[in-house]
């Protein structure tokens, strides 16, 4: 029960960073990726300030011997860099470029209403079901 | 420059990197956005069910600011409706083969100093500056 407080709170906070740091606009998005045009360099600063706190947070939370409420932290176990992270990063990245959002600020961006957000997140799912069933 | 916002940029950072933070913390979750939603089409009930908690909070986020300012969330259009499903196929099925988008790769797995996300998120950052360049300046 406290654990799903947790992911509530937490997916709130997100949310609301994603909101208040103008990352669920698209034009905010592609303002910093367009560095040829009228760059906007807001993005750093939302992940400049992500990692102001997350990287001392890890670094001390990582020291646990386990998460307050679970048994052990789930951290990704993969190393080496490979031509699935390569070639995924690289569809996502043309992805991210063409609309200007990624996975969070889409899904946060629901809250607008607004017809083409939903088709995205649909395509999204649906990309994402590919993958599955491929693989 | 004219719509460069720092300070509102740098307090949601904050806010999401104490999501990120309080997430490990105490339920030793990755805050990655890309795997909790592919993780919803898992067919366990236990897989599922944190994680459509989460996103509803992602919504709830949204919905927090609204109700404070008084006014919708601001969300600008950049591309047509067949580019946008064609850029969330792309989104959707990349973010997946790559293990992580922006939020797992960019914020927990570059905080985590992981030589797999710091060369995904230059990667997808490099190609998404690329994607603009050519849809903006060049076509």
């Amino acid at each position: 029960m406290l654990k799903m407080l947790i992911n509530l709170f937490g997916g709130t906070l997100f949310g609301l960073g994603l909101t208040v740091s103008g990352m669920v606009n698209p034009q905010k998005v592609i303002g910093f990726l367009d560095v040829a045009g009228d760059w906007d360099p807001t993005l750093a600063f939302v992940m400049g300030g992500a990692l102001l706190v997350a990287i001392p947070a890890f670094r001390l939370i990582l020291r646990r011997s386990h998460p307050v409420l679970a048994e052990e932290f789930e951290l990704p176990s993969k190393k080496d860099v490979d031509g699935r992270l390569l070639g995924g990063a690289a569809l996502f990245g043309v992805g991210w470029g063409l609309a200007g959002f990624c996975p969070g600020p889409a899904v946060t961006a629901l809250a607008s209403g607004l017809l083409p957000v939903f088709a995205f997140v649909a395509a999204m799912i649906v990309g994402m079901a590919a993958y599955k069933w491929i693989s | 420059m004219e719509n460069f916002t720092p300070i509102n940029g740098l307090i949601g950072g904050l806010l999401i990197g104490l999501s990120t933070a309080l997430m490990i913390l105490f339920n030793g979750k990755i805050a990655g956005i890309s795997g909790i939603v592919g993780g919803l089409l898992a067919r366990k009930g236990s897989e599922v069910g944190w994680r459509a908690v989460f996103v509803m909070g992602l919504l709830l986020g949204a919905f927090v600011y609204m109700l404070a300012t008084g006014g919708p969330i601001p969300v600008n259009l950049q591309a047509s409706l067949p580019v946008m499903v064609v850029a969330g196929l792309l989104v959707g099925f990349g973010t997946r083969l790559g293990s992580g988008c922006t939020s797992g790769h960019g914020i927990s797995g570059i905080a985590r100093f992981s030589k797999r996300s710091i060369v995904a998120t230059l990667v997808f950052m490099g190609m998404a500056i690329i994607t603009v360049f050519v849809t903006h300046h060049v076509l």
